[in-house]
């Protein structure tokens, strides 16, 4: 049991995912304007990431390492990913329309999302097990929704704010990201 | 040759693929901690983008538009599997400084947007100097952010193990802030506000 509590709290605030681990940093910045539309984004993320993790995880040992093709990762990992968010698309579309409205344009942008590709290389190359690569999607997502409702509701504020010109809009949402990071980089020790 | 310089050249500044366009962030971020990680990166790049355009440039009459965004996945995995096994064979410490990053250049913005934008609508010539300005232009982005990350985080200056100098203060008192992953996030945000300022990039 503490050897999943390890990895989820590892991943929610040690190594997280957009701060510290710099993955997924486009919907980061691109979505973060409003608290709704974040939380969304990263639920739709973990949901993605937990389904792909276990795809990836019962490819990877039960069909890439027993004829030993572990090379061909990249390009197997992300048909997987891509496949995978065109049936969760279609599946939602049918079951749950108001899901679906929910989600809506952010589903096809997953398949790009750094974020989803990485968790299923970090559970290759960390050599997870079956659950615990699902804790670590799990944390991984947890981790992501976090910073980016965080993130949104700095930045709903900062619209009012009185920012210098220059900095207005992308770079004073990276001076931000500092902040936070710094923050984060507290949670080093806990471990 | 007028046509090939120019779209050499727009990828510099004026649509810089980092600064401007914002794009690809997440490999600038990460791996800019010294200026081995941005060159080792770049030449990734380099040979994924090229290969990409001219691939996608050759092959755009026969593809049909419906499927065409998954073929282009497939071709740029390809070429990405190739250069992990060229890095893992030729320059192993740069694999495992690289770490996720390199396979990660799959989903990099910038390959699959210029694949989609360019390359899938003009001739091979006009793809090739478009990877070159795109992935020279990227270069110089992660080289500005890797040389002041490098200095003031360590300070010092090395590239592959030749070592050009020392700063005389930052060398006992390095600022490390910098090359930890907040350090990124500061940089890029006042090279982007210098950037606004001097009015290169539009709001």
């Amino acid at each position: 049991m503490s050897e999943f509590a390890t990895i989820f709290i590892g991943m929610v605030l040690i190594n997280n995912f957009i701060l510290m681990r710099f993955l997924g940093l486009c919907p980061f910045f691109g979505v973060s304007k409003k608290i709704g539309s974040a939380v969304s984004m990263g639920v739709a993320v973990t949901f993605v990431m937990t389904i792909a993790s276990i795809a990836t995880w019962l490819i990877h040992n039960h069909i890439l390492v027993p004829f030993d093709i572990e090379y061909m990762d990249i390009v197997i990992y992300i048909l997987v990913i891509a496949t995978l968010v065109q049936v969760i698309e279609i599946f939602i579309k049918k079951t749950n329309a108001n899901l679906y409205f929910a989600f809506g344009i952010y589903l096809p942008l997953i398949t790009t999302n750094c974020a989803v590709l990485g968790i299923t290389l970090i559970n290759a190359t960390e050599g997870y097990s079956f659950t615990g690569s699902i804790v670590a999607a799990l944390g991984g997502g947890l981790g992501f929704t976090l910073v980016l409702a965080m993130m949104s509701g700095i930045r709903e504020k900062l619209e009012l704010a009185n920012t210098p010109k220059s900095m207005r809009g992308l770079p004073i949402a990276f001076i931000t990201a500092t902040l936070l990071g710094l923050a984060f980089q507290g949670f080093g020790g806990m471990l | 040759m007028g046509k090939f310089g120019k779209e050499f050249a727009k990828g510099l500044i004026i649509s810089n693929p980092v600064f401007v366009l914002a794009l690809g962030l997440c490999p600038v971020l990460a791996i800019s901690t010294s200026i081995d990680n941005a060159l080792g990166m770049t030449l990734a790049v380099l040979i994924v983008l090229l290969g990409a355009n001219v691939i996608i440039s050759l092959i755009r009459r026969f593809v049909p538009s419906i499927t065409r965004i998954p073929i282009f996945i497939v071709i740029i995995a390809t070429l990405v599997t190739v250069v992990n096994l060229i890095f893992h064979a030729r320059f192993p410490d740069l694999y495992e400084s690289l770490g996720i990053f390199l396979p990660l250049v799959v989903v990099n913005c910038i390959i699959l947007g210029r694949a989609e934008a360019f390359a899938s609508k003009n001739p091979i010539l006009n793809s090739i100097a478009d990877a070159l300005g795109i992935t020279v232009g990227f270069m110089l982005a992660l080289l500005i952010i890797s040389f002041l990350r490098q200095i003031l985080g360590t300070g010092n200056l090395a590239v592959f193990g030749i070592h050009f100098f020392d700063l005389p203060v930052l060398k006992e008192h390095p600022i490390v802030i910098f090359i930890l992953p907040p350090g990124a996030f500061l940089l890029i945000g006042l090279i982007m506000a210098l950037f606004r300022r001097t009015g290169v990039m539009k709001e």
